[in-house]
């Protein structure tokens, strides 16, 4: 199962935390900033895993963003990988051609996709298909709302 | 009134949106908190107004602050108001706040219960969806409580979006609430089968998750899962099946000979490496379960090991991480074929990657052989001296060291070659692992004798040189520890340095005072031991300068020492300094001092063994208060111990003898002694090389007073002439030719020796002798360790989920679920209105109430189908959320309360299909043990045939009691073990065709001999005949069950000798007053073919099952079948005894009607139970035993003597084991001790005694004298009869 999912910029600035095992606010700051160091501090040439305490770390660093992904010891880093490319390329459909400025200004959608890829930390839909569906049907949703809802909301409806 | 609200909006349309707040983030950078801290005030004015629009874009600028690590979790509440929103917008920025901050301590979370199961239930799929995935992040454990039957619920609605939803989130929900596993667990199984691809994926992920950690458990859907493995091409899953069998085998070897085919299929087929690897990490798992037994076994690790070379030589570095990673999984248990990989592993020691680099430096500890280590070593330490970075050099220093000391420097074949390679890894620069170094010199200094002599000088030479390795680099390392151990070593063995007073010399020379505290006290401590030593030889030799000369250099360094600010320094040197005056003085007097200054430090170092301490037993009998200056004597121990071993009474000679080990002859004892004394007398290696034949050519012998000191050579700077170096052990070439002289050389030697060399198949020999006693231990005491360690930290929520789910659902376990308010449990209700009315008192009263509805639950059962009938109506669903569960009386939360009806029917009929589904398993297993492997390969369309025998059981099955059903489950627990049983019974036929005289214990191995004996059954009982006449006769045979206490199984075969069919047969078997026949209702009798089962395998689907006319109160027993000419057929009946120490006797009649006959022919039966009928052997081991004999609860005895018997041994033992009521515990030469055990508990112990002339003696010890008397009339009764 996997423990928490990072997103992190090559200044080390968290852009996205996933966290599907509780910690305590101060134990995930603890392993958010160790984790940016240590990953920060590898070279590019470097395999993507390495071990952590008890767990399994795989990152991978798409241009400026670093996805890090913690695992248990069992579990599969290739397939690891795999998560955090289709993630990637899920992001990239929604977007077109995403960039960091894309997570940073929309990061609940960034959230709701990583949500409909994985819950509880495991892999829900592999189908790249059905989650950009299931996505832009939600979207959908919230557009009816909005236009009425903006008037009432304003009272003016 | 309108105005100022359309004033007050048109304000807020100048709110900051989210997006103005990572703006306004991105353009203060230099005053990001200050700008921060003034946007939380915002939030917080904006939360206080009661427009959802403003909070929910007040909650969604949180949550990103939350991320950016502030807290958040004051506006809780203001989260889950707008959860709460009716609309999706907000709903979903609320769930996503929630999820992102909440936790499952989270107080506000139980204001949430109703408000998530109306999501939960909503119309819209989204909002459910979004309300399961915010739950798997927030759930706590009352919600999955609470919550658990509305999953459920969602396990079988029509959208796979949902059901898939749901079942991941059915991990968590057991996680926290490990009581809805059982009754959930049926409806997880079926989603395997689920028609959406996406659903079944999610069923296979969370029962791999589950099976992993308590894989037991979940065995009996292997065959399930073996299907879904070669049906699906769906990689997501394939990857989580294979991982799941992962975790199995280990429990199942035979699961896994079935696994190795299709698991090798993939691997050559795959493209995908993920999958690859899952493939190549479980067929590990699986050859590691199987040991041996495979043939085409070796097949599978060269593919294993060729795939993942691929992936090493793979210019990826993930894959070359991976590769490495599993090689060392590999190499555990097949160390050859991965050493064949050496050169790769070697290679990757220079890859740019430290965490590749590291991974080999893992494989190669694993790697090392004799042959091997120098060239390996060598390798390590080029790479060393090139490496950039402490870390990685420490790393490899340790890697080094930890190769060659593994298993007691079990690799190292030439100790003189360790001890220079341990010197020169003192001239690293800034390790930090000096102590280690220092210790392992030590090590080897004290246990391997032979090189002694040899690292005595290296330790002088290190002396001399201090200051080279104590640089000015050396403050930050910890490397001065090295000089600890030489100036240990110079001082303990001092009679081996060369020049001793040039090593004292060297010691209080210097910059000794600079050293850490602990190494100046042991120089001081050394100087004194070389003082001594110096003092002693001088004084032989009459050299009055040299004592003087050595007398006043110490009285002139030590003051120095005396005034140390270490205390240990302190004191010694003081101390030191006085004896050194003294010494002085007596000499001025023309005392000879020097043997009783040797006295201070005499006496060799023993070897304690390391748990030696813990392992002290208290001696029997010592009272620490009354004792304290009289111990127990040694003799009276002795005594004990002697006492202990004579169980018997007339235990003779031979049986002592039993535990004598190998005595070596007075000649071999010679040679050894010749050998000591050799190695004992000299180095044998290096001072005395002249006089030997030649050493290595390119072998300098070192002689270390013939080197000046003083010509250090400045080009290599930190090259210490003298001292040893690696070069003169160049592996690479020389060292064959020079290796080849040695062998010879070393044969001879060992020859001589007496020795014979470790390990045959790797031709070197050990130069040297490592002292590997495990050292002293207390009398009596074991090294081995039986502590049973659990790894899973108490608080690991898997303990709890380690639940057996094969067992049948009670009528209890079920889903807490929410009811509508009933008019009769208004009193219950009534009681907790108050606690209602504060929520944070709700979930402890709760917890409470539960427990006593449970209890109250047991009584109520007959109720329970009225209420169920209610529930049926729905409760119907309110909107009002939060207030919900305030107001008490509009409805409740009755957790426990009652059972849903199609919940429950639908477990028990699962529980039943499991039931089929472990019987299917063994079959689907031993099924494959008979087919080839090539005939597994389409396990599809076999996984499907046990359902044909089953079935047929079904329909008898319906009318099953419960009792019965109880039965068979404990017979399925025997048969759980047939591997283990069968393994014991083999050990038992071996020591039966052995001839007895080589018998030993058989470790735990599956071997190659034992799969092919699988077959064969358990002793046959020894059956006996009943009753015979012209046209039928009837033989029986009888055999405690094993596992059901106090029942004996009867299994009466009837074999037809008429040429007429036989029909009604009717047994009629009267009840004696100790003997009884179980008649159950409905019990189901055994009808089997032509040849006697033993009971356990009656238990297998291929036997057909016929149902008994049940006649519960009378003797009568009908059997429902009839016999055809030259047919045999057999019945099974239970009956216990209330007293098992008296044999039984039971008499009764068998009626029957020949065809064509109109009257009944009648037969009288005699039913005979000697008291060894109750003996079962099954659970004798030799610890059991031993540990009996000498617990002294055997407090009866007795004993027979046949002095005239006919038989062999062989033939008495098999006589004496016929139907398994005794087992043979041990058998040495002419003696065996037997062990029985009876259905009540009572041990019997034989000892049974051949002697060359026909002599034979049992003597027995039992807990109940009855019993044991009774057993052994009955014994030599049969023994006389078979005369």
């Amino acid at each position: 199962m996997m423990q928490f999912m990072l997103l992190f910029s090559r200044q080390g600035k968290l852009r996205l935390q996933k966290w599907y095992e509780a910690h305590p606010d101060k134990v995930k700051k603890k392993i958010t900033r160790e984790l940016i160091s240590t990953i920060l501090a590898r070279k590019p040439k470097m395999s993507s895993f390495l071990e952590w305490k008890d767990l399994k770390i795989v990152y991978k660093r798409y241009a400026s963003l670093y996805f890090c992904c913690a695992i248990e010891q069992q579990d599969n880093e290739l397939l690891t990988l795999e998560v955090i490319h289709r993630y990637v390329e899920l992001l990239d459909k929604y977007f077109g051609s995403v960039c960091e400025l894309d997570i940073i200004f929309n990061f609940e959608k960034a959230y709701f996709m990583l949500d409909e890829l994985m819950v509880g930390g495991e892999v829900c839909e592999t189908s790249k298909k059905n989650v950009l569906k299931a996505i832009a049907a939600q979207d959908l949703l919230q557009e009816e709302e909005t236009p009425q809802g903006l008037f009432e909301d304003h009272g003016l409806g | 009134m309108a105005l100022r609200k359309v004033k007050g909006n048109l304000e807020r349309m100048f709110d900051k949106n989210l997006t103005d707040l990572v703006r306004g983030i991105r353009n203060n950078k230099e005053t990001e908190s200050k700008y921060i801290s003034q946007c939380m005030e915002e939030i917080k004015t904006e939360l206080r107004q009661d427009n959802l629009a403003v909070k929910a874009n007040a909650v969604a600028k949180l949550t990103y602050l939350q991320m950016l690590g502030y807290d958040i979790s004051w506006a809780g509440f203001n989260i889950i108001e707008v959860m709460s929103s009716p609309k999706f917008t907000y709903k979903r920025i609320g769930y996503l706040s929630a999820s992102q901050c909440f936790h499952q301590d989270t107080e506000v979370l139980m204001l949430t219960t109703n408000m998530i199961r109306k999501d939960l239930n909503s119309h819209n799929m989204y909002d459910s969806g979004t309300a399961l995935t915010g739950l798997a992040c927030f759930i706590s454990g009352d919600l999955a409580r609470d919550l658990a039957n509305d999953v459920m619920t969602l396990l079988t609605s029509t959208k796979p979006y949902l059901r898939k939803k749901a079942v991941l989130l059915l991990y968590k929900v057991f996680l926290k609430f490990p009581e809805a596993l059982r009754p959930a667990f049926p409806r997880l199984k079926e989603k395997l089968e689920d028609p959406d691809p996406g659903v079944q994926s999610a069923a296979v992920n969370v029962i791999c998750e589950l099976a992993r950690k308590n894989p037991k458990n979940y065995l009996s859907l292997a065959p399930v899962f073996f299907k879904l493995m070669t049906s699906s091409t769906n990689n997501w899953m394939l990857i989580k099946i294979i991982k799941l069998f992962g975790a199995l085998t280990p429990l199942e070897p035979r699961l896994g000979k079935k696994l190795i085919e299709p698991l090798t299929n993939l691997i050559h087929s795959t493209s995908a490496m993920s999958l690859l690897y899952e493939c190549i990490n479980t067929v590990i798992a699986v050859l590691i379960s199987i040991s041996s037994g495979m043939p085409n076994h070796n097949a599978s690790i060269q593919l294993c090991v060729q795939k993942l070379r691929i992936l090493i030589e793979d210019s990826d570095q993930n894959l070359k991480y991976l590769g490495l990673l599993a090689m060392s999984k590999i190499l555990k248990t097949h160390p050859k074929s991965v050493q064949a990989h050496k050169d790769l592993v070697l290679q990757c020691l220079d890859d740019k990657d430290e965490s590749i680099r590291l991974r080999a430096l893992d494989l190669l500890y694993g790697m090392v052989t004799k042959k091997t280590v120098m060239e390996i070593v060598r390798r390590l330490m080029t790479h060393m001296d090139r490496a950039e970075g402490t870390m990685y050099r420490d790393e490899l220093l340790q890697k080094i060291i930890l190769i060659c000391s593994q298993n007691n420097f079990q690799y190292i074949t030439n100790f003189e070659w360790y001890v220079s390679v341990l010197v020169e890894l003192c001239r690293m620069e800034g390790t930090q692992h000096g102590g280690l170094i220092a210790s392992q010199l030590m090590d080897v200094a004290i246990r391997v004798v032979a090189v002694r002599e040899f690292t005595v000088g290296q330790m002088a030479l290190l002396l001399d040189n201090a200051h080279v390795i104590v640089g000015p680099a050396a403050a930050r390392s910890s490397i001065a520890e090295v000089l600890y151990a030489a100036a240990w070593i110079c001082g303990e063995f001092s009679q081996l340095l060369a020049n001793p007073k040039a090593t004292l010399e060297s010691m209080v020379r210097g910059k000794v005072v600079s050293l850490p505290g602990h190494i100046q006290a042991i120089y001081v401590h050394n100087m004194l031991k070389l003082y001594a030593h110096i003092i002693a030889t001088a004084e032989e030799e009459d050299d009055s300068e040299m004592i003087e000369e050595v007398t006043n250099l110490l009285l002139e360094r030590l003051p120095v020492f005396v005034s140390s600010g270490d205390l240990e320094v302190q004191e010694r040197a003081s101390c030191i300094v006085h004896i050194v005056t003294y010494v002085q003085k007596c000499h001025k007097h023309g005392d000879k001092v020097g043997a009783d200054l040797a006295l201070l430090m005499t006496g060799e170092l023993n070897p304690v063994a390391p748990k030696a301490q813990k392992k002290v037993p208290l001696p029997d009998g010592l009272d620490l208060d009354a004792w304290i200056n009289d111990p127990p004597s040694e003799s009276e121990e002795e005594e004990d111990d002697a006492l202990e071993k004579e169980i018997f009474v007339k235990a003779d000679s031979s049986y002592k003898h039993r535990k004598e080990k190998y005595e070596p002859s007075e000649e071999e004892l010679q040679k050894l002694r010749d050998a000591r004394r050799a190695e004992q007398a000299s180095n044998p290696y290096y001072v005395k090389s002249s006089a030997l034949s030649s050493p290595r050519p390119n072998h300098n012998s070192i002689q270390v007073d013939e080197i000046p000191v003083t010509a250090i050579d400045l080009n290599v700077s930190l090259k210490i002439p003298g001292m040893t170096s690696l070069d003169k052990y160049q592996v690479v070439d020389g060292w064959q030719d020079g290796g080849k002289k040695r062998h010879k050389k070393q044969k001879k030697r060992s020859k001589r020796k007496g020795q014979v060399s470790s390990s045959s198949e790797e031709e070197i020999n050990r130069m040297h002798v490592v002292n590997t006693d495990i050292g002293e231990m207390p009398e009596g005491a074991h090294l081995s360790d039986d502590y049973e360690i659990d790894d899973r930290p108490e608080d690991d929520p898997h303990r709890a989920l380690d639940i057996n789910l094969d067992e049948p659902l009670s009528p209890n376990e079920v889903l807490p679920t929410r009811t509508h308010y009933e008019a009769h449990a208004q009193r219950k209700i009534e009681s907790n209105n108050e606690a209602k009315l504060i929520p944070s008192e709700i979930p402890l009263k709760m917890k409470t109430r539960n427990k006593k509805e449970r209890k109250e639950k047991k009584e109520k059962t007959k109720k329970v189908k009225k209420e169920e009938k209610k529930v049926k109506k729905k409760p119907s669903r309110d909107a009002n959320l939060i207030l919900d569960l305030i107001d008490p009386l509009k409805e409740t939360v009755i957790s426990d309360k009652v059972p849903v009806a199609a919940n429950h029917i639908n477990g028990i009929a699962d529980a039943k299909n499991k039931e089929k589904t472990s019987d299917d398993l063994d079959f689907w297993l031993s099924k494959e043990l008979s087919q080839t492997p090539e005939s597994c390969m389409d396990g599809t369309t076999k996984t499907a045939s046990p359902s044909t025998p089953s079935s047929s059981k079904d329909d008898s099955k319906s009318k099953k009691t419960k009792t019965k059903k109880e039965k068979k489950a404990k017979k399925e627990k025997d048969r759980d073990k047939p591997e283990k049983k069968l393994k014991k019974n083999e050990k038992e036929i071996d020591t039966l065709s052995r001839n007895r005289d080589e018998y030993e214990e058989t470790n735990g191995t599956v071997t190659q001999e034992v799969e092919e004996k699988l077959a064969v059954p358990e002793p046959q009982p020894y059956s006996r005949l009943l009753a015979e006449d012209s046209h039928i006769r009837i033989v029986y045979s009888t055999a405690a069950m094993d596992g059901v206490m106090s029942e004996i199984l009867v299994c009466i075969k009837f074999i037809s000798q008429s040429s007429k069919p036989i029909s009604k047969l009717q047994l009629i078997l009267p009840d004696s007053s100790a003997l009884k026949m179980i008649r159950t209702p409905g019990k189901l009798v055994f009808e089997t073919g032509y040849r006697l089962f033993p009971p356990k395998e009656m238990g297998m689907a291929v036997f057909q099952r016929k149902q008994r006319q049940p006649d519960p109160q009378s003797e009568l027993v009908n059997l429902p079948w009839s016999l055809d000419p030259g047919e045999s057929k057999e019945t099974q009946l239970s009956f216990t005894a209330e007293d098992v120490t008296i044999p039984h006797k039971l008499r009764g009649s068998l009626s029957y009607i020949q065809d064509g006959s109109s009257s009944s022919s009648d037969i009288s039966l005699r039913l005979e139970f000697p008291v060894t009928t109750f003996l079962s052997g099954k659970t004798a081991s030799r610890a059991t035993f031993t540990d009996l004999l000498s617990s002294g609860q055997l407090s009866a005895r007795s004993s027979f003597t046949l002095p005239n018997c006919p038989w062999s041994f062989p033939e008495v033992l098999e006589e004496l084991t016929l139907g398994g009521s005794l087992a043979v515990v041990e058998c040495v030469d002419q003696t065996a001790s037997l062990y029985g055990r009876s259905l009540h508990g009572h041990h019997v112990c034989l000892l049974v005694k051949y002697q060359a002339s026909h002599h034979l003696t049992i003597d027995g010890k039992s807990t109940e004298g009855i019993l044991l008397s009774n057993a052994l009339d009955h014994l030599k009764t049969t023994l006389m009869q078979k005369q």
